[in-house]
């Protein structure tokens, strides 16, 4: 039954446009953290899967957002072509690093959140009020994030407020922080991260932005035992998308073959990676 | 401590149905027909955001008559349980009949144990591959559910329109077709409706997950324009 609506709930005090707030409402077990608080184990002492690194880059015209494809429990890797950029809605996109499992289920909730707010109330959530949403889910998990399922996404977006895309990161309690042009995450972030400071810059265009997502991919598979590089053999690429004014883009597998194996060639004549 | 008098049940029934059909007949009527192109819904609306059709989930649509403020209850109701089925189990999981099944036993409990039953009708569309495997469900204010067939009409009207409806709906016609049909048999005798007085969506049958869209006015004036068009040259 609708007893969510019925008026004994009373319509100021029920859970309104949030999904969230239904469901730990009337299913809590439901929640992407339920279960996994409680007295501390000592984390680490059961192999979870995890995630590795993950980007997004503003340019121009919107956002890039981009993974590699390696999840790994422990020293083993777990997963060849799990995929870790994910469409948050039709303008906004989320790439997750960290405990796998945990992590899914967030980004599911948040895709529901989203959706069912653009449905309630009839028009769609400005990018800001997505970004903390977000913010308010990692926070929610935080006593899971205390027992080592930690889950921190990136957040990008096309405002089309203010016609341009953004880029937000978040830490385990929940903060977040809107960065100026780029961020990365997971274990090899931060040789991503480097590579793309060193080439970014604003006037830069979406197709300069894939082929630098790739390269920084490269460089922290490069660096990192846990961030997986092109797979010529199996031809596994990174997730790559797109977020303009036209909406959120996976860039086609062939294309990100292509211009992967574009990259490999032009290491081999020495171009620098 | 006063006796109640005693009311016998039928008169009871009678009376909150009476109650019910006489203010659903105040409101404007509603026409869903499946054609080629996907579920068309039409209704006559005055208002530009109070909307009496809209997305329950990604090939489900609701349509409401009656009093605005207990469909829009029964609407963000129906959502909440979609949206939660979704979740908890698989997006293809969710389906048009658990639904109607839900709205049928909420208005059939409001109908025989609250003070007044509510005043609305309620559409549930769902369009499937083909329009042979559309469903159309039409709930009325006592909680019965029907399962419609290629079209049904909500509201007071509902009876007089079906039966021009009948004979003029032909299975898998075009969704342009249909929307003027509908928007032609929603206008009262002798009368036409413009584009203004008018909401329609649609549940497109081509799109990939959400097939949900609304008509804007501009979309269809120009479906409307093109019927005129054609009738003058044909004539």
């Amino acid at each position: 039954m609708f007893d969510s609506t019925s008026p004994s709930y009373g319509p100021w005090r029920g859970p309104g446009s949030s999904f969230v707030d239904f469901l730990r409402h009337v299913a809590p077990d439901n929640l992407p953290s339920a279960g996994l608080s409680g007295p501390a184990t000592g984390a680490g002492t059961i192999s979870i899967v995890h995630g590795t690194t993950v980007l997004a880059i503003r340019y121009d015209g919107g956002v890039v957002m981009a993974g590699d494809r390696r999840a790994t429990a422990g020293y083993s890797i777990a997963s060849r072509r799990v995929e870790k950029v994910f469409a948050a809605d039709d303008y906004s996109g989320v790439a997750i690093a960290g405990a796998a499992g945990p992590a899914v289920e967030l980004v599911k909730l948040f895709q529901v959140q989203l959706e069912h707010y653009e449905k309630i109330e009839g028009e769609i959530l400005s990018l800001e009020g997505k970004a903390n949403q977000l913010g308010q889910l990692v926070r929610a998990n935080l006593p899971a994030a205390m027992q080592g399922f930690v889950v921190v996404p990136l957040f990008a977006g096309y405002d089309e407020r203010r016609a341009r895309g953004r880029v937000f990161s978040y830490d385990a309690t929940g903060g977040k922080y809107e960065e100026a042009d780029f961020q990365t995450n997971g274990s090899g972030g931060v040789h991503a991260r480097n590579w793309i400071k060193a080439i970014w810059h604003e006037t830069m265009t979406r197709d300069e932005v894939i082929d630098l997502s790739l390269r920084a991919l490269f460089a922290a598979a490069d660096e990192d035992t846990a961030t997986g590089g092109p797979d010529i053999v199996r031809g596994i690429f990174p997730t790559i998308a797109v977020i303009s004014a036209s909406g959120f883009e996976p860039v086609a597998e062939e294309v990100v073959a292509g211009r992967a194996q574009a990259l490999i060639g032009g290491r081999e004549e020495g171009a620098g990676l | 401590m006063s006796m109640p008098f005693y009311v016998p049940p039928e008169q009871l029934m009678k009376d909150r149905a009476d109650y019910a059909r006489k203010n659903i007949a105040r409101g404007r009527d509603l026409i869903a027909c499946s054609a080629r192109e996907g579920i068309v819904i039409v209704t006559e609306n005055q208002f530009r955001t109070l909307y009496k059709i809209s997305e329950i989930y990604d090939r489900i649509a609701f349509g409401g008559v009656g009093k605005y403020n207990e469909f829009e209850m029964l609407r963000v109701g129906g959502v909440r349980q979609a949206d939660l089925k979704g979740y908890q189990f698989s997006r293809e999981d969710v389906n048009a009949r658990a639904l109607a099944n839900l709205y049928g036993q909420t208005l059939g409990q409001v109908f025989t144990h609250e003070m007044k039953p509510y005043e609305v009708e309620i559409l549930l569309a769902e369009v499937g591959v083909t329009p042979a495997e559309d469903k159309l469900y039409h709930i009325t204010y006592d909680g019965t559910v029907m399962d419609e067939e290629g079209c049904t009409v909500l509201g007071g009207r509902a009876e007089s329109i079906s039966e021009a409806l009948e004979t003029r709906f032909e299975q898998g016609m075009d969704a342009n077709d249909a929307i003027r049909l509908c928007v032609e048999l929603l206008a009262a005798p002798n009368s036409t409706l413009g584009p203004h007085q008018l909401e329609v969506a649609m549940l497109d049958r081509a799109r990939a997950r959400r097939a949900f869209r609304r008509i804007d006015e501009a979309e269809l004036t120009e479906i409307l324009g093109t019927s005129e068009s054609s009738a003058t040259t044909s004539s």
